[in-house]
C-alpha cells in the first residue's frame, strides 16, 4: 500500500509534467525538451523566493510558475518562433540545448548537491488502510485539480476552442481575426508554467537541485508517447497509471522499477503506434 | 459609383517562388454582389486569399473602406470587417457545430445572432452538438457560411459555395445568398457554376492567368453569353 501511495505521488508529477508537454506539442508542434529544466527552475524559484524574500510556499505556488512562465514567453518570442516552419527535430534540438545550458548555469551557481525546502504541511493522514504524509496527499489532490482545470480550459472554454481550432488550421483561425502568434506564445508560457508549478510542488519532498529534472523528463517523455502525443486525457491517465505500475514493480521486483515504464512504452508503440489515446493523422 | 467598399488595384501574389497573380484590378460597391469567374487555376481563389492576407507574398493595393490592407496580417484584416469562407470549408473536427459557429470573434456590431443563423439554417440547430466534420457536405457548407455571419463583417468572401453539392442544396444556398444581399451584406463570390452565378450577381469579373480580363454586368449577360462561354471553356 505504501508503494501504491508513492506510485500515486510520482504519477501525479508525471501527469502534471506530461500535461504541459502535451499542450505545448499539440499547439506548437514543438517537443519541449527543456521541460525538465523548467520544472527545476520552478523549484529553484520557490527556494530562492523563500531564501531571499521569505515568500511562503503558498505564495510561491502562484509566483514561481508566473516567473518561469514569463521566462518561457521570452524564450518563445526570441527563439522558438523561428523554428515553426522547420522539422520537429530543430525545436527538439534547441530545447535540448537550452536545458543543458540552463542546468549548467544552475549547477555552476548552486552546485548539484541540492538544498532542502521545508515542508509547508507536516503530519500524516490516516486513510484507513495506511498512513500517508499529508503533504503527499495534498500533491495528489492538487495534481488532479490542475489536470481537471487544464482539461476544462481546453475542452470547455472559448479560449480552448481557439486553441483546438488553431491546432488544426492556424491560417484560417488567424483569418477570422484571432491573433494566433500571441495565442501560441501564451500557450507555451502556460505549458512552461505548469512545469514550474510541478517543480514548486516537488521542492518540499525532493532536494532542490540543478539536475532534479534531468531524469524525470525522460520518464515524462515516455508517458507522453504512451498516452499519445498531444492528448490531454492520455497524459493524465497514463501519468497516474505509470506511476502506479512503477510503484508496484518496486514492490514485487525492485530491479525492474526503473525500466518498466520503457518496457510499457515499447509494447504500446508496437501495438498502437499513435499511443493509447492518440489519433493517427 | 460612390467610393467603393473594396478596391483591388494591381494586386500581385506569390506562393513560394511561383507568381500566381499578375495584376488583379476590380472593385465592389457597398451592398453589391460580384463574382469572379474563370477556369480552374486562373487565380480566383488566390485573389480571395490575397484579399484576406493569407498568401505568401503580396504586392499592389487592396483598400477596404479606404484603408490599405496589403502589408497587414490576416487577423487585422479580419478585424476591419472582411470574412472568408474557404473552398475547402475549413470546418474544425475538434469542435462541435455550435463551437464552430461561435469560433470567429465578433469584430463589429451588426452581425446576425445565433438564433437568426439557426433560423436561416435549421439543420445546424438540430445537429449543434455533433462534431463539425460529421455533417453532410451541404450542412458543412452552411456551417462555413453561417459562422461568418455572426461576426459583423460587412464583406463576405465566398469561395465556390456550391462545389460538389446536390442541385437542391445549390438552390438553397442561392436563396440564402440572395437573402444575405438583401440584408445589406457585400459579397464577393468565386464560382465555377456560371448558371448559378448569373442568377445572383450584379456583375462578373473574368479572371484568366492571374489577371482580370473582362467585366460583364447583369444587364449585358445575355448578349455576352457567347463571349463568357468562350472564356470559361464551357
Amino acid at each position: 500500500m505504501a508503494q501504491v501511495a508513492i506510485g500515486l505521488v510520482n504519477g501525479a508529477f508525471y501527469a502534471m509534467l506530461s500535461l504541459g508537454l502535451s499542450v505545448i506539442f499539440g499547439m506548437l508542434n514543438v517537443i519541449n525538451f527543456a521541460h525538465g529544466a523548467q520544472y527545476m527552475m520552478g523549484a529553484f524559484a520557490a527556494w530562492l523566493l523563500l531564501g531571499f524574500l521569505e515568500v511562503p510556499f503558498w505564495a510561491s505556488l502562484v509566483l514561481a510558475p508566473l516567473i518561469v512562465g514569463l521566462f518561457g514567453v521570452v524564450l518563445e518570442r526570441v527563439l522558438l518562433k523561428r523554428l515553426y516552419h522547420l522539422d520537429h527535430l530543430y525545436g527538439f534540438l534547441l530545447t535540448f540545448g537550452l536545458s543543458l545550458v540552463i542546468e549548467g548555469l544552475f549547477r555552476w551557481q548552486w552546485g548539484s548537491s541540492g538544498a532542502p525546502y521545508p515542508a509547508p504541511i507536516t503530519g500524516a493522514t490516516d486513510l484507513g488502510f495506511m498512513m500517508m504524509p499529508t503533504y503527499r496527499l495534498f500533491i495528489v489532490v492538487a495534481a488532479l485539480v490542475i489536470c481537471l482545470a487544464t482539461w476544462y480550459a481546453i475542452e470547455r472554454t472559448r479560449l480552448g476552442a481557439y486553441l483546438r481550432a488553431a491546432t488544426e488550421n492556424p491560417t484560417l483561425v488567424r483569418a477570422f481575426g484571432i491573433n494566433v502568434p500571441r495565442l501560441i506564445t501564451i500557450t507555451y508560457g502556460v505549458g512552461v508554467g505548469l512545469a514550474a508549478l510541478a517543480g514548486v510542488l516537488a521542492a518540499p519532498i525532493q532536494q532542490v537541485s540543478a539536475l532534479m529534472g534531468t531524469n524525470l523528463v525522460l520518464v515524462v517523455f515516455a508517458v507522453v508517447v504512451i498516452g499519445g502525443m498531444g492528448s490531454i486525457l492520455g497524459s493524465v491517465v497514463t501519468g497516474f497509471g505509470l506511476g502506479l505500475i512503477e510503484g508496484l514493480t518496486k514492490l514485487y521486483y525492485p530491479p525492474a522499477s526503473n525500466t518498466v515504464i520503457f518496457v510499457v512504452m515499447a509494447i504500446v508503440l508496437l501495438v498502437k503506434p499513435a499511443g493509447l489515446f492518440g489519433q493517427t493523422k | 459609383m460612390v467610393e467603393p467598399l473594396l478596391k483591388v488595384a494591381g494586386l500581385e501574389a506569390w506562393y513560394g517562388e511561383s507568381h500566381v497573380l499578375h495584376g488583379i484590378d476590380f472593385q465592389i460597391g457597398k451592398g453589391e454582389l460580384v463574382t469572379l469567374l474563370g477556369r480552374n487555376g486562373a487565380g480566383k481563389t488566390t485573389t480571395l486569399r490575397s484579399i484576406m492576407g493569407i498568401v505568401g507574398k503580396r504586392k499592389g493595393s487592396v483598400t477596404f473602406e479606404g484603408h490599405e490592407t496589403v502589408g497587414q496580417p490576416s487577423n487585422q484584416i479580419a478585424r476591419r470587417g472582411i470574412a472568408y469562407c474557404p473552398e475547402e470549408r475549413g470546418i474544425f473536427s475538434s469542435l462541435n457545430v455550435e463551437e464552430n459557429l461561435m469560433l470567429p470573434p465578433v469584430v463589429k456590431p451588426g452581425g446576425l445572432s445565433l438564433a437568426e443563423i439557426y433560423k436561416l439554417f435549421p439543420n445546424l440547430e438540430e445537429r449543434k452538438r455533433s462534431q463539425g466534420t460529421k455533417l453532410s457536405g451541404g450542412e458543412q457548407q452552411m456551417l462555413a457560411i453561417g459562422r461568418i455571419l455572426r461576426t459583423g463583417a460587412s464583406l463576405l468572401l465566398l469561395d465556390e459555395p456550391t462545389e460538389g453539392l446536390a442541385p437542391v442544396i445549390v438552390q438553397r444556398i442561392g436563396e440564402i445568398i440572395r437573402q444575405l444581399k438583401e440584408r445589406g451584406f457585400t459579397i464577393l463570390l468565386v464560382e465555377q457554376n456560371f448558371h448559378f452565378a448569373a442568377t445572383v450577381a450584379d456583375r462578373h469579373y473574368v479572371v484568366e492567368n492571374g489577371k482580370v480580363i473582362d467585366m460583364v454586368d447583369r444587364a449585358s449577360v445575355q448578349q455576352s453569353l457567347g463571349k463568357l462561354q468562350a472564356y470559361l471553356g464551357v
